[in-house]
């Protein structure tokens, strides 16, 4: 019989345990929770697109971040501090998340700002953080982190970028739906990444594009550039984002009805879209790239359905109080990552207050493997500390009776190329 | 004019003393530093629009002018501040007359329009040319290329102090322009254009030269925001950056020195302390410009000189 341990506790095991106590507390990653004399909050500054452009994402990267958050907090907060977000709407506006970061720094005191996902939001604001040397841990996807174009502060850890999502699609579209490839994409940056990035790696495998139909940013109706895609099309790869991505999966399909190139689409054309929206039948047998799949799949992990239960998300990527609100399913999750991310570095590196900040860095920053786990709910992570940038696998889906279902998974390894940057090198 | 003269230079000495006695906090520092930039913008727009009586609506067009060219000659030609700088002015004077040459072929609702189409075209050309200009994307003007005169501009400091000269001379220039004789004329057009050209004026001319001073001064300050704050983009070239300085103009008071500047504080600190209270600040904001509008039609400024102080200029 078990013996009860309040009777069995003497004072040779008290003196045992009071060292031990104090062995941990003087180990790295432990040292502020028993030097944690103060119990005042973390900040965090959110940076969030309330309005403008991104508002749909806006609206579902602050609900994961607040799930986050719970999560964190419920589990003992950061070095036994709890978290503390305070939210700022950027407006989708590079001046005014620029601004948003000075409040965060000056005004609030966060000790870290975080969030956003438009790319020049994060090129117009990453300057003010660095001269602000506030740490910026970015969600965007763009490659501007990993191209060396913004500073030692400003972090992408919680989810891939654009280069290396498009070009681990090029082996996919060429073994499995045709060498000949019309592209679509909006006729800025975003899309000029994706036409440059995906055409070379296309290329480099014997396929070919034989046609690239950039829509400027303005259009609002989409018909009269659909004729331009070749006849001998094989696949049509598409990309969308905006207010304006209904319009053009639905003008699309008129186009084309059941007939027409097999389609290849970024989930962007069709985020927080209902698939079950009159119109989009056509989309049946197309397949889409997706950061995470936003349906409930049969091999689902117990860290996603931990994170799809934690952010109110049903099997079918919608919100569980309205299954017409359909979530960003395919890069919310980085919010999620990215805040346990920042966890991770704050008690590896002992943080304590901002004039800690270098050192939480420089522990994000040795961080390597990041494997599948309730923190990483979309998949194993490898961060490059050099280029600031996570590569992680990459999620290929069919739809398939109005679902989207997993058809491959790419590697790691798939999402690789050759470093841009080092922003070790870069003094603080 | 001797009030006038030490109206503006008291309000300068103001703002130069409040950073050097450390009134302001960082934040606010930081704030003014943006303000006064975007209110030398706003000084550009009053002379066209306050003084002229001709409304743009698409004076974006000048200030990313002087935006991209110094930013693209800084990151493609390695510029350094000082070149950048002149090259922002000349390209933003020269694009000022050409817009300017065409643009006065038409008047009222014409010349809205035909302004507002013609930043749209800018706009769309900076996108068309992503891979020269990085798209709406913009690029970053690097913390290394921001050195003037061994001066570090990212320094809080210095880019406060720097902002201060650049608004002190487009303000100064306009004090001086309001009280010569052209700025008279300009007025005069402003009043009753009919009556100016009776009276023997080039009207046609003095318009030119209004838009040629308005947008260069635009275009100064363009420049002087991506050099001070390390960011080029294109929303800076939308039309939202057309109707910002209208705001701070009609806000501060159409036709005054000070207004522009009075109008950007009041719009930066409104959407800044509305953000605090609520997540749909935009409605703050807007019930309280309709209450500017309604009791204070002239702008704040404009309302004082009317009911109080004639002699502000």
């Amino acid at each position: 019989m078990k013996k009860n341990s309040k009777n069995n506790f003497s004072r040779r095991k008290l003196m045992k345990s009071v060292a031990a106590a104090g062995t941990v507390a003087v180990m790295p990653g432990f040292v502020n929770y028993s030097q944690a004399s103060s119990s005042a909050p973390i900040r965090i500054g959110f940076q969030v697109h309330r309005t403008g452009i991104g508002a749909a994402y806006g609206r579902w990267y602050d609900r994961t971040t607040q799930a986050a958050v719970k999560i964190i907090n419920d589990s003992g907060g950061i070095n036994g501090r709890p978290v503390e977000i305070i939210s700022e709407d950027d407006g989708t506006d590079p001046k005014r998340g620029a601004e948003a970061l000075e409040k965060f720094a000056n005004q609030h005191n966060c000790d870290v700002a975080f969030g956003t996902l438009f790319s020049h939001v994060v090129i117009g604001s990453a300057p003010r953080a660095g001269e602000l040397k506030l740490p910026y841990f970015v969600v965007s996807e763009g490659h501007h982190v990993a191209s060396g174009m913004l500073n030692r502060y400003t972090l992408q850890p919680g989810i891939t970028d654009v280069k290396s999502q498009v070009q681990a699609m090029a082996p996919f579209v060429k073994d499995n739906l045709g060498k000949k490839v019309t592209m679509v994409y909006p006729d800025f940056a975003f899309g000029h990444d994706h036409r440059d990035y995906f055409s070379a790696a296309f290329e480099a495998r014997g396929g070919e594009i034989i046609a690239k139909v950039p829509i400027p940013p303005t259009e609002s109706s989409f018909s009269k550039y659909f004729p331009k895609i070749p006849r001998d099309t094989e696949v049509l790869y598409h990309v969308m984002v905006g207010p304006a991505v209904l319009t053009f999966v639905k003008e699309l399909g008129e186009f084309y009805g059941s007939k027409g190139p097999k389609l290849f689409g970024f989930i962007d054309s069709v985020e927080a879209v209902d698939l079950n929206t009159p119109g989009l039948e056509f989309l049946d047998g197309s397949y889409f790239w997706e950061g995470n799949p936003r349906y409930a799949q049969d091999n689902q992990t117990d860290h996603d359905q931990f994170y799809r239960s934690a952010v109110g998300v049903d099997k079918n990527g919608a919100s569980v109080s309205d299954p017409k609100d359909v979530s960003t399913y395919a890069h919310m999750f980085g919010c999620w990552e990215t805040l346990h991310i920042i966890k991770k570095g704050m008690e590896e590196s002992g943080y304590s207050n901002v004039k800690d900040r270098s050192k939480l860095i420089e522990a994000v920053e040795s961080m390597k493997n990041m494997p599948l786990s309730q923190a990483h709910p979309q998949g194993a992570k490898i961060f490059n500390g050099k280029t600031h940038q996570t590569f992680g696998h990459q999620y290929i889906t069919k739809m398939t009776n109005g679902k989207l279902v997993l058809a491959h998974t790419t590697s790691i390894e798939d999402t690789f190329y050759p470093d841009e940057v080092d922003y070790t090198k870069q003094s603080f | 004019m001797r009030k006038n003269i030490i109206l503006h230079l008291s309000a300068l000495a103001t703002l130069f003393l409040f950073e050097m006695l450390g009134i302001f906090s960082e934040y606010h520092q930081g704030n003014f530093a943006r303000i006064l930039v975007l209110a030398a913008y706003g000084v550009g727009y009053n002379i066209l629009f306050g003084y002229t009586g001709l409304l743009s609506l698409g004076h974006a067009l000048f200030f990313s002018a002087g935006l991209y060219a110094s930013g693209l000659s800084i990151y493609h030609l390695d510029y350094n501040i000082e070149q950048s700088l002149l090259l922002a002015i000349c390209i933003s004077a020269l694009i000022s007359l050409i817009i300017g040459f065409l643009a006065l072929r038409t008047i009222g609702v014409s010349f809205m329009i035909v302004t507002l189409m013609f930043s749209q075209i800018a706009y769309l050309s900076i996108l068309y040319f992503g891979s020269i200009t990085r798209g709406d994307e913009g690029f970053v003007i690097q913390q290394s290329s921001r050195v003037f005169l061994s001066m570090d501009l990212s320094n809080p400091t210095i880019r406060y102090y720097s902002a201060l000269l650049i608004f002190s001379l487009c303000m100064l220039t306009n004090l001086w322009i309001a009280k010569s004789p052209f700025g008279r004329v300009l007025v005069a057009i402003r009043e009753n254009s009919e009556r100016a050209l009776m009276l023997g004026y080039n009207v046609k001319l003095y318009k030119l030269f209004s838009i040629i001073i308005s947008g260069t001064i635009s275009g100064l300050a363009g420049a002087s925001y991506g050099i001070l704050f390390g960011y080029v983009g294109a929303s800076f070239a939308a039309v939202s950056y057309s109707i910002f300085p209208l705001l701070w103009v009609l806000i501060g008071g159409a036709g005054t020195v000070l207004g522009p500047l009075i109008g950007a504080i009041f719009m930066f600190y409104l959407i800044d302390y509305a953000s605090d209270i609520t997540d749909a600040y935009m409605i703050i904001v807007g019930v309280a410009l309709l209450f500017v509008t309604l009791f204070a039609r002239r702008g704040i400024l404009g309302e004082l000189r009317y009911r109080f102080y004639k002699w502000i200029a």
